[in-house]
């Protein structure tokens, strides 16, 4: 099979997955316990405004028009009204979203920044100091919780030194860089510590092949060798292992925006957990579950491009 | 020639490290009275706010509470949290991916079309997701978890499975007409496992630090149980002038993540040793 066929039979895969989500997001409003129209305003919603929205969902009618309705609705990108903000979802997107993905791009840029040099640097000096101490802060990059690390800077960076701001987002673009650059270093700091450890041990093995001796033997440059032989082939597996940390950081942003004030998706999810804002819930679950599909299958198809040895199947 | 396990032990450093780490906290856990004098939950409004101490030698937070008396106390939950949520999900994802690569066939592909459901929410979005519909608290905060956790499990082991069941000993045993339940348990099982239970010690530290930022988010563990993502969340407010209440909690967590971690680096080097 063809990388493009396989490329289009996961994309088919994905179809039924997504429809799966969707009916999962429709039902746990109604799986909520008491009135879903109650569920959705809140307590403190008027009678007539229940009313309303009980005829809205339908939910007179049979679960599977129900569904149909909220399935027209999500066509139309109507996803209802948050109560916290008395404003259409797809407005809090549309200023939320962009943070989000601002902040995740800013991590990953880090990740880079701070994990390419130290796995190369460990798995060239094995057992050596250098790699003893790379090791070391993989360690504690795994251990340390990220809503401390992200605590622990602010308190240093921001509290003290004064070098950034503590809370929020700033007004202009310039501002707005300033806070990005420790919630992204705070959710890399966890994501490189892996990173790293990948990189380390694809360094170490490849080391040990053949065609590296080869290379060396032939009277190839050291510098050449590093980089056309060794580092480009450790970072086949490393990007793929990038493209899926991706989605943690993703992921991560619940509690990184969280601990930092900003005012992304992630910050959102929680807040409207709290205050019970359950359309705003539905809509920023599936929006969670589209970036993953869609990052996974471009990984997928990263990775054959990368490895052109890779038949995708 | 056999060894000795206790020297096994001995001679695999991060084990032999990672295992004290952990014993120590077992303690904590077990007799928190041994480590503190103080009440975690009780209040004390002449001790509000107060720096390290030979008195408090973590200092107090802002009602008064010792946090080192709360980390103490805290620590049981804690390591409940990383044991309970790995457990049930490494036992739930092992028998579906035992049935999953042993059938195969239909029921193959329909636990892994339900895999393919659960593995597109990333964590936290997934587990919080699950704690709005159940609401937020310890019991809901184990049940969502137990929720996310296993698929890993299951993608191992069915991934061996599907593997070793080809082998000639099963094919052996399937004609001296062993039963189905027997064949899995006693003879795939013991062969697929051990993946998993290295996995198991790295996903261990996963779930406390879940568990912890779950309950740092204020949607696992209520204040005022003592529990280490609660009580820096509780520092949030005085970043500026009580560094104690946030630092000294998450230093634990480290600690405790270092132990877990290095149990299971050195498990799986054991593994790597035996395999060779």
């Amino acid at each position: 099979m063809n990388n493009f066929s396989y490329v289009l039979k996961r994309f088919l895969q994905m179809i039924p997955v997504f429809i799966i989500v969707t009916v999962l997001v429709f039902l746990m409003i109604r799986l909520i316990p008491g009135d879903p129209a109650r569920v959705i305003l809140g307590e403190k919603a008027p009678l007539e405004k229940l009313a309303a929205k009980r005829v809205e969902m339908g939910l007179d009618k049979p679960l599977i028009v129900q569904f149909g309705i909220y399935l027209k609705d999500l066509v139309h990108l109507n996803f209802g009204e948050s109560i916290r903000y008395n404003q259409p979802v797809v407005e809090l997107l549309k200023v939320r979203l962009p943070v989000t993905l601002l902040l995740t791009l800013t991590s990953m840029f880090f990740t880079v920044l701070i994990s390419i040099p130290l796995g190369y640097l460990a798995g060239m000096k094995k057992d050596k100091p250098a790699d003893q101490v790379v090791r070391g802060f993989s360690l504690f990059g795994l251990s340390a919780p990220s809503f401390w690390v992200g605590m622990i800077l602010l308190m240093i960076f921001s509290v003290h030194l004064k070098w950034f701001p503590i809370n929020g987002w700033g007004a202009d673009w310039g501002d707005r860089l300033k806070s990005l650059i420790l919630p992204g270093l705070t959710s890399a700091i966890g994501v490189s510590a892996l990173i790293v450890r990948n990189l380390r041990n694809n360094i170490v093995d490849i080391k040990q092949m053949d065609y590296v001796s080869f290379a060396k033997s032939k009277g190839v440059g050291r510098l050449r060798i590093c980089l056309r032989h060794i580092i480009r082939n450790a970072l086949i597996p490393t990007t793929t292992l990038l493209a899926l940390k991706f989605l943690s950081v993703l992921g991560g942003s619940v509690v990184t925006e969280t601990v930092f004030n900003l005012p992304g998706i992630g910050s959102l999810l929680v807040n409207s957990i709290l205050a019970r804002d359950y359309a705003v819930v539905q809509c920023l679950v599936l929006i969670f579950v589209v970036v993953v599909l869609v990052v996974n299958l471009l990984t997928d198809i990263l990775y054959s491009v990368l490895d052109p040895r890779v038949t995708l199947q | 020639m056999k060894i000795d396990p206790l020297q096994k032990l001995m001679q695999n450093k991060s084990l032999l490290i990672g295992s004290i780490i952990v014993l120590f906290l077992v303690v904590l856990a077990i007799v928190p009275s041994l480590f503190t004098s103080y009440d975690p939950i009780a209040l004390d409004p002449t001790a509000i706010l107060e720096p390290p101490s030979a008195r408090h030698i973590m200092g107090t937070d802002e009602y008064g509470r010792d946090i080192w008396s709360r980390i103490v106390y805290g620590t049981r939950l804690d390591l409940l949290i990383g044991v309970g949520a790995m457990i049930v999900p490494m036992i739930m994802g092992t028998a579906i991916g035992l049935l999953s690569g042993y059938y195969g066939g239909k029921l193959d592909s329909l636990l892994m079309r339900i895999l393919d459901v659960f593995m597109a929410f990333p964590y936290y979005v997934l587990a919080i997701g699950i704690v709005a519909i159940l609401g937020a608290g310890t019991k809901n905060l184990f049940i969502a978890m137990w929720l996310v956790g296993w698929k890993e499990y299951t993608r191992l082991i069915r991934s061996e499975v599907m593997v070793v069941k080809n082998m000639e000993y099963i094919q052996a045993a399937k004609s001296l007409g062993y039963s189905d339940g027997k064949i899995l348990f006693r003879h795939i099982l013991p062969n697929v496992v051990s993946n998993s239970i290295v996995y198991g010690a790295s996903d261990i530290v996963m779930c406390i630090l879940a568990g912890a930022s779950m309950s740092f988010l204020g949607l696992g563990v209520q204040l005022p149980t003592p529990e280490w993502g609660a009580i820096i969340s509780g520092g949030r407010a005085y970043l500026s002038t009580a560094w104690w209440i946030t630092v000294f909690p998450g230093v634990l967590l480290i600690i405790s993540g270092l132990g877990f971690s290095l149990i299971g680096d050195g498990l799986s080097d054991l593994l790597r040793a035996e395999d060779h």
